[in-house]
């Protein structure tokens, strides 16, 4: 009773103080202020994107060019939590063994999937990735990315996973796509360093806007990074729906 | 005007989605409801201009964190309430003996 | 667009309440969960409440009237003065990946928990070792 009334209060006070904070901040208000006198960063941003860097989509801009080594520390952070998954979950087969001759599991659960789904699947999966790839090539030009390109390819990996019991991922091709995705990013920002001096430094050459080569490195980097993001999301699903079938 | 409508709409649909996957005992439908949930940010991030977070929120929100909650909840029990008496029994057993 | 941009010159304080309160909202529903439910699997989807009402203040935050996405079209490269702040939104798109790795890490513990416990009960989670 007790526990309810200070939780009660807690939520309340951080609920009262959120709205009185956002109550005088007006939404739809213009904090960004002028382009040729840009005093925010969004407006440094906004003027530089499309004239500088000829890049149409300004969030990728931001993403990979002007926080480009926040986006590395992201898709390390994102290998981390892959390893962290893979290294909590692992087991030893005896302790496996041990452990399902103690449970009752149903039987049900194992059962592959109809071959109405089955079918679908196979019609879909070529078209899940083409998709994904087509959003991560053209992150420079329409909305979307490395990492929305990334997500929807892990979900055409996931329809497979899921609908074939006998699906395996080769995991050497995996971890290497991965090393080689995170080794090019990192690669591409010591190019920069050595030659032009700052670390994921942009090329000079930038290209016209809206062309499909454009922005100097931007979409080589976002190609790596949707490529990373792949291959780490569908190694996370891979490790969390292998837990069951490994009790057979 | 119908816009404004929708909003509206949406916003109390969000709410309560997030309401029902708190309270629903059943946890596979507590995290449909999160599912939800998503699904109607994505449309908000969407009227707010921001396709691209959009985009993100629809591939990862809907369909990944729902997958991985659902393996979870296969793994573990599915009823919020459920005390294993296999456990008590055993610390029993154990102070017994 | 321009619809929108009136209606919300006209209905300004409405649609703020609508917005803001249900970002503000689901940061309390997620944290009622947080800190009053006994299910593990259930503590987690209040933390992914909590996230996405984190997301939508954000992306509120940078929300401008009559302002249009971020995305240049050509012969168009001085149109920036009518967008909407891109930063809020780079910073969301991190966000959401993040929280996703997150939530994977936060419920491969469930399932370690559970499997050794046989429970996800957090009143029955009593031992200090595991």
């Amino acid at each position: 009773m007790l526990k309810k009334l200070i939780v009660f209060l807690l939520i309340g006070t951080l609920g009262y103080t959120l709205a009185v904070t956002f109550s005088s901040i007006p939404i739809g208000a213009n904090r960004i202020g002028s382009l040729d006198n840009p005093e925010t960063v969004a407006a440094y941003y906004l003027d530089k994107s499309p004239n500088d860097l000829k890049v149409a989509n300004t969030i990728t801009a931001v993403v990979v060019n002007f926080r480009g080594f926040d986006t590395l520390g992201e898709v390390s952070v994102l290998f981390l939590a892959a390893t962290g998954l893979a290294s909590i979950l692992y087991r030893k087969e005896e302790e496996e063994e041990e452990e399902e001759n103690k449970r009752h599991i149903s039987h049900r659960l194992n059962l592959p999937s109809s071959s109405l789904v089955q079918t679908g699947a196979k019609i879909l999966f070529p078209l899940i990735l083409l998709l994904g790839i087509y959003v991560f090539i053209h992150g420079h030009l329409t909305p979307g990315g490395g990492f929305q390109g990334g997500a929807i390819i892990a979900t055409g990996f996931l329809l497979m996973l899921v609908s074939y019991k006998g699906f395996k991922n080769n995991h050497k091709i995996m971890v290497w796509l991965e090393s080689l995705a995170g080794l090019g990013f990192v690669g591409v920002g010591l190019y920069g360093l050595i030659r032009y001096g700052s670390f994921l430094q942009n090329t000079g050459w930038t290209g016209n806007l809206n062309d499909l080569v454009s922005g100097g490195l931007i979409p080589l980097i976002y190609i790596f990074v949707g490529i990373k993001v792949a291959t780490e999301l569908t190694n996370v699903l891979d490790i969390l729906l292998n837990i069951k079938s490994r009790r057979k | 005007m119908a816009l404004l409508i929708f909003l509206i709409a949406m916003a109390v649909i969000l709410i309560a989605a997030a309401i029902f996957s708190i309270m629903q005992k059943d946890l596979l439908f507590a995290v449909l409801g999160t599912g939800v949930v998503s699904l109607i940010l994505s449309v908000f991030f969407y009227i707010l201009q921001a396709p691209d977070v959009a985009i993100t929120e629809a591939a990862i929100g809907i369909a990944l964190t729902t997958i991985i909650f659902i393996i979870t909840i296969r793994n573990t029990t599915r009823d919020e309430n459920k005390y294993n008496d296999d456990h008590i029994n055993k610390f029993k057993n154990e102070k017994d003996a | 667009m321009m619809e929108f941009q009136a209606l919300f010159e006209q209905y300004r304080d409405l649609i703020t309440i609508a917005v803001y309160g249900t970002a503000i909202a689901l940061i309390v529903i997620g944290l009622y969960a947080v800190l009053m439910k006994k299910h593990l699997v259930k503590i987690v989807i209040g933390l992914s409440i909590m996230d996405a009402g984190i997301h939508l203040l954000f992306v509120a935050i940078g929300y401008i009237s009559g302002g249009t996405a971020p995305i240049f079209s050509p012969g168009n490269e001085n149109a920036g003065a009518r967008m909407v702040d891109p930063v809020p939104q780079a910073l969301v798109l991190t966000a959401i990946v993040i929280g996703f790795a997150v939530t994977a890490l936060a419920l491969s513990l469930v399932i370690r928990l559970y499997k050794h416990h046989h429970t996800a009960n957090i009143d029955q989670l009593n031992s200090l070792k595991w």
